[in-house]
């Protein structure tokens, strides 16, 4: 491993600030699971969360009861809020399987401080993603048709749709993120379980880390297994984002048939994931006292990241509206304009300042270091991202070829309830996670520490 | 089958450059059934301990080829064989189209044979161990480091083995019952 990434090189914060040890790295992030009480703030953090969980379960009631009718979408605009939030959220997802596979391949290791909590994102992100097609689909006691599971009428999916594709794609995904997220687990589960002194959550962490007792031989095959699956989910995130851009990229409307779209939603993807794992590890860092572990260093590195992938985003922009020209396409044409100047303007112009304008302050190093300030700017790129999928989804199903087959598209409260429940569940899932489980993987945090080092 | 009651001798050591010295001298002591435990993963510490063959990639492989095969054949079958669907003049098996899926397929039992594959070869689950017996050996998670020689060995007995952990210096030495 390189000394770069433990120690302070010129000008950079460390990964883990110094004077830890084996012992006290283990003591303070068990200490949040095992000793220390939930304090007032969590409670109302979480019944907050809470709250919206359930109103998002109402809302999903009252839709079983009543139909999609009750939603905003109609002809022409047929996908609406469903569709915006599962690509929003299953975008979100990408970062935490970035950093937990594909820095691990490249030995960043700076990501081991973050990668546990990043990848539960993941996955909580990935359910929240996955209610939206299940409750879309119309007639949903049905939705198992969406498998390749034999029914009565004999047929079978329609292999040659990306939508078909896409239920593969993220299937694949939420599991391979859930299988990544439980191994990279056991280690620590094994030491919650030696660390408490409750019998009863002695044997649940007892079974949960399956008699976890950290041999060399089980090290080595727990590592090798580790890194293929890392190598495997490494081409598996790329090609999520890849195959729901193909869920737009292969219809022929005006704003989807482009050859832009995979390489630029997976940029997106880890734009808004990364301005999300900003937006968890600022607060987390700061209650729990979490600020030698997640240090400037990420938080600058972070910022980076979302620097990078952000300009990706507007080259895209800016390849949409060129080829818009460029193409001589009439419709393609008009799709540009009417973002720029249609009913809907506003989310276009939103768009571009939330996502292409505001986060270049993040070249000001004094920005990039400040939790407050970066925790702003993720929120505003959040919103961008959303609004990115809004433009794709609603502006362009608005106004397609035909002029009487043009329509405006308004969500309804269901909509809103529908979609603010989903964070309401993300997060609630989020608060009981930082309770139950260690945010920050243990043992890969001892490796970062200098007594770590051995000599053949 | 007689049970030995006696598991091992097993010694504890302070730092992870300890275990590992101690390693290589116990296994080139000729002892050939030991093992060692730490909280975190050391390279080259499974080599020290006469551990060479990892048959996690060859699971692996064999799990992304089964994948990739079950998800062309598949849709292949469903497409082609069992309820053919003319759509826009497209041919029944249109390859192409297939790929994508292939591709997840392939992830997908790779993936599952890696952690599954991990754990069998591992023998895990096993909520039960002998070395859970010795009290110190809570610490195994936390920042010290274990080494064991098992009663089944050849050169194993008693006391001499005992001698011998002693000369490497351990923090402690424990009999562990089975």
């Amino acid at each position: 491993m390189d000394e770069q990434y433990k120690t302070t090189d010129a000008g950079s914060a460390p990964v883990i600030e110094p004077g830890y040890t084996f012992g006290t790295v283990t003591e303070k992030i068990s200490a949040i699971v095992l000793t220390r009480p939930a304090s007032n703030g969590w409670f109302v953090g979480f019944g907050v969360a809470f709250l919206l969980t359930m109103m998002m379960l109402f809302a999903i009631g009252y839709l079983f009861l009543k139909g999609v009718g009750i939603w905003g979408v109609t002809i022409p605009i047929g996908w609406g809020f469903a569709i915006v939030n599962f690509v929003w959220w299953i975008g979100i997802g990408h970062a935490g399987t970035l950093i937990s596979a594909i820095l691990l391949l490249l030995r960043q290791s700076w990501r081991n401080s973050i990668n546990r909590f990043a990848e539960a994102m993941t996955l909580f992100a990935v359910a929240s993603a996955g209610i939206f097609p299940a409750i879309h689909v119309g007639r949903p006691w049905l939705a198992y048709w969406l498998f390749p599971i034999p029914n009565t009428m004999g047929v079978w999916p329609q292999f040659r749709s990306p939508l078909i594709w896409d239920v593969f794609a993220v299937s694949t995904y939420a599991t391979i993120s859930a299988l990544f997220w439980f191994i990279g687990l056991i280690p620590d589960l094994a030491t919650l379980r030696d660390r408490t002194d409750n019998k009863a959550l002695k044997i649940v962490y007892g079974m949960l880390s399956l008699g976890w007792r950290g041999s060399a031989r089980h090290w080595h095959r727990y590592e090798t297994a580790y890194l293929l699956l890392a190598g495997l989910a490494t081409p598996l995130v790329l090609s999520v984002h890849t195959v729901v851009s193909f869920d737009f990229a292969v219809g022929i409307v005006p704003g989807w048939h482009t050859t832009i779209f995979p390489p630029y939603f997976v940029a997106g993807a880890i734009y808004s994931g990364f301005a999300m794992v900003l937006m968890l590890a600022i607060p987390i860092r700061k209650i729990y006292g979490l600020e030698d572990f997640i240090t400037e260093r990420h938080l600058q590195n972070s910022a980076k990241v979302m620097l990078a992938t952000g300009l990706i985003v507007a080259y895209g922009y800016g390849i949409e509206a060129f080829m818009g020209w460029y193409s001589g396409d009439r419709y393609d044409a008009f799709t540009l304009w009417n973002r720029l100047h249609g009913p809907y303007r506003v989310s276009y112009w939103a768009l571009l300042a939330c996502n292409i304008f505001i986060p270049q302050v993040l070249w000001i190093r004094k920005l990039r270091t400040s939790p407050p300030a970066l925790f702003c700017i993720s929120g505003v790129i959040l919103v961008g991202m959303w609004l990115e999928r809004f433009v794709i989804v609603v502006v362009s199903l608005q106004r397609d070829f035909l002029t009487s087959s043009w329509g405006m598209y308004y969500p309804t409260r269901w909509d809103w309830m529908t979609y603010i429940g989903t964070i309401g569940m993300f997060l609630a899932a989020m608060f009981l996670f930082l309770r139950i489980l260690p945010a920050i993987s243990i043992f890969e945090m001892r490796t970062l520490l200098p007594e770590a080092e051995v000599k053949e | 089958m007689k049970r030995d009651p006696i598991y091992g001798m097993m010694a504890e050591f302070d730092s992870a450059q300890a275990l590992i010295d101690a390693a290589k001298h116990t296994h080139e002591a000729g002892y050939q059934k030991i093992d060692a435990y730490s909280p975190f993963p050391i390279e080259g510490l499974a080599e020290e301990i006469g551990f060479h063959h990892d048959e996690v990639p060859l699971v692996v492989l064999i799990g992304g080829i089964v994948g990739g095969l079950t998800g062309y054949l598949m849709q292949y079958w469903m497409s082609a064989v069992d309820y053919p669907i003319n759509v826009g003049g497209k041919p029944y098996h249109s390859w192409p189209a297939f790929i994508i899926i292939t591709f997840e397929m392939t992830i997908l039992f790779a993936g599952i044979s890696a952690v599954f594959g991990m754990l069998a070869l591992n023998g895990l689950p096993m909520p039960y161990h002998p070395v859970f017996n010795v009290p110190r050996f809570a610490l195994a998670s936390r920042d010290r480091f274990f080494l064991i020689v098992f009663s089944s060995d050849k050169k194993y007995n008693p006391s001499g083995t005992r001698k011998f952990l002693e000369g490497l210096q351990p923090r402690s030495i424990s009999e562990v019952p089975s």
